[in-house]
């Protein structure tokens, strides 16, 4: 494998338990640079503890994260978020009260002195947060609108191009897409796409396998906190993803009563 | 970029805002209202009371810069999304403490007053300390620092005076160095000036003939100012006022993007203890006593006074200069009734009928901004 081609994180054998539950038993997982790696799984698979093991808000019970081929050991988020790693999370991305400007600087406020103070540069926040939006293609009354104006396919895109914007290697999206209507929908899988083409590792959560498909590069299905493999784009068929994220045949019974429109 | 390119395009289903909308959303909205009516109805009915003399509007400002003083402090934990309904308390313990320190344990007074906003702070400390390891809402943990401290400010004195009030500390204050910067006046070359050329009121007769009636800025107007100031640009225009409404607004969304959310608020309960003992330390020097029920209720007007400059109490959203145009709103009222010969208790009508209207207009603003409907 070429340098190039270096994960940029790699999982190995990642266990998590809470108390008597296992969350995760053993899961293993390469993430490389320009890839869209689409997380697969029902409910209670274990894809919000395996990622927030990524993100440092959970430690590992067992098992190594390396990244960029060092071992790590994030304290808390924090410490991902300054090695690189960025995590936009459903609902708790933005906060609706404040400015686009105030929550796009939000923990990296840009600051001016002013005599021997450092003060806020809203001047450079608003500029930034502008033509960030514009590149976007969200057209803003103006920096000073409150986020909760905003829909919340848009939140979702202000919230990723704000890890883009403060150099995020790794972006971790969780089920960015669930709650929102088909247009925003693929706003935001077109925002995925401009991200991975900045060579940015995306790590797109979801159970919607159509949206996986739409742009992802590999798939990795999780299933009862274990993997059942990764496959490459093209190796496999949207039903047997679905048919993997059920958890087999269980679903091909269900399937055949309701008319394969599952 | 050039600025065109940067110019958003419009959306056809946006509708174009007003600028007077525009100027209608902002958190001072209730404040700046509230300040012209206030104003024009006791013009109107007390206008030739003396209210608006040098010598009543010293009076009412005195009053307004104790609102003032709290609602700083209240206003900026409130906007970071906690409460401290202990500030009565504190007001009244610390009073006692620099009592204690200065006149019974006879220290130098401005090491009984260093002490004090030491030990006041950390009680501060410990309140916000306390809400954000467990989690537990602020009003229950405040109310029991509240009933904590009001109970040590009248147990304390009784043991060793065997009184509730202390007294003699403006005797033990004269050629102190630290006690002027709480019960001094400023400008008093300035007003002697003035008075000298008939521009104020002079004393007509009496010991102090010639002498101005008001003969200095109060310290305590001058914390309110300085406050007031300090706690503006602090929220506005510094990367932790930008902490601060992140942490009200939402701390869970504020602590993935790294706002140290637990530490901000902390602070902010510092911070309240720090405006609740300085409000103390002005009126021990003042008075030059301490009395075991100062301070009561005041944490319900710092409070008030927060809520009709505009702030949500959910956290999140509001404004400093809003809570002083509350505190001056208050003032004015209070002692405008007075002027205006009105039976006093109806001051606590005003303050219910005020707060309800407050909260309304703050709900309806907030359905603004953030568009809900």
């Amino acid at each position: 494998m070429s340098t190039d081609h270096a994960p940029i994180i790699q999982m190995k054998n990642i266990e998590k338990h809470f108390g008597s539950v296992i969350a995760l038993a053993g899961v293993s997982l390469d993430i490389f640079p320009g890839e869209c790696h689409c997380l697969l799984g029902d409910n209670g698979a274990g894809k919000s503890t395996f990622i927030k093991t990524m993100s440092g808000v959970h430690k590992p019970t067992h098992g190594d994260i390396l990244f960029e081929g060092k071992p790590m050991h994030f304290a808390d988020p924090r410490d991902a978020i300054v090695a690189g790693i960025a995590t936009v999370y459903q609902d708790l991305a933005m906060i609706p009260l404040m400015s686009v400007s105030r929550n796009f600087f939000m923990g990296n406020e840009p600051l001016r002195s002013f005599g021997p103070f450092r003060l806020f540069d809203h001047e450079h926040a608003n500029r930034v947060t502008m033509s960030e939006m514009q590149k976007m293609g969200i057209s803003l009354r103006g920096p000073d609108q409150a986020v909760g104006t905003l829909s919340g396919g848009e939140r979702q895109t202000v919230a990723i191009a704000r890890a883009v914007h403060f150099g995020a290697k790794v972006l971790i999206l969780d089920e960015p897409t669930s709650a929102l209507g088909v247009r925003q929908t693929a706003n935001v899988l077109a925002t995925i796409d401009k991200v991975r083409r900045q060579g940015i590792a995306v790590v797109f959560i979801t159970h919607n396998v159509r949206h996986a498909m739409a742009v992802g590069d590999r798939f990795t299905v999780l299933n009862r906190g274990k993997t059942l493999g990764t496959a490459q784009r093209g190796q496999i068929t949207p039903e047997e993803l679905q048919d993997l994220m059920a958890g087999g045949e269980e679903l091909v019974a269900l399937e055949g009563s309701l008319g394969g429109t599952v | 970029m050039p600025e065109a390119a940067i110019a958003p395009t419009a959306d056809e289903r946006i509708k174009e805002t007003s600028r007077l909308r525009k100027a209608l959303i902002r958190p001072e909205l209730g404040g700046i209202c509230g300040t012209i009516i206030v104003f024009t109805l006791f013009l109107i009915f007390a206008g030739d009371s003396g209210m608006f003399n040098s010598q009543g509007v010293m009076n009412w400002s005195i009053v307004s810069a104790q609102f003032m003083i709290i609602a700083v402090g209240a206003c900026m934990l409130m906007i970071a999304g906690e409460f401290d309904l202990s500030v009565g308390s504190m007001i009244g313990f610390a009073g006692m403490m620099i009592a204690i320190f200065t006149v019974t344990l006879e220290w130098p007074v401005w090491q009984g007053i260093l002490a004090t906003f030491v030990l006041c702070m950390a009680f501060g400390a410990l309140n916000g300390i306390i809400v954000v390891r467990t989690g537990l809402p602020s009003f229950i943990v405040t109310l029991a620092t509240l009933f904590i401290l009001r109970g040590l400010t009248i147990y304390l004195p009784q043991v060793i005076e065997r009184r509730t009030i202390i007294g003699g500390i403006d005797d033990a204050a004269v050629g102190d160095w630290l006690a002027p910067l709480f019960g001094g006046k400023i400008l008093r070359g300035l007003f002697q000036w003035l008075g000298e050329n008939e521009w104020i009121a002079t004393f007509q007769r009496g010991n102090r003939m010639g002498e101005p009636v008001i003969d200095g800025i109060p310290m305590l107007i001058v914390w309110a100012i300085v406050l007031v100031i300090f706690g503006h640009i602090v929220l506005t225009r510094t990367r932790f006022g930008n902490w601060i409404f992140a942490s009200g607004g939402d701390a869970q969304a504020a602590r993935y993007t790294g706002v140290p959310v637990n530490r901000v608020k902390v602070l902010m309960f510092i911070f309240t203890a720090f405006c609740a003992t300085v409000f103390a330390a002005c009126q021990v020097m003042e008075f030059g006593s301490a009395g075991a029920d100062r301070g009561i209720l005041k944490e319900f007007e710092a409070i008030i006074a927060v809520v009709i400059g505009g702030a949500l109490l959910t956290g999140g959203y509001g404004s400093v200069i809003g809570a002083a145009l509350g505190a001056l709103i208050f003032g004015v009222v209070q002692q405008g009734l007075f002027f205006a010969n009105v039976e006093s208790s109806l001051f606590r009508v005003f303050l219910g009928v005020i707060l309800l209207f407050a909260v309304i207009l703050n709900t309806y603003i907030r359905r603004m901004i953030t568009g809900e409907r």
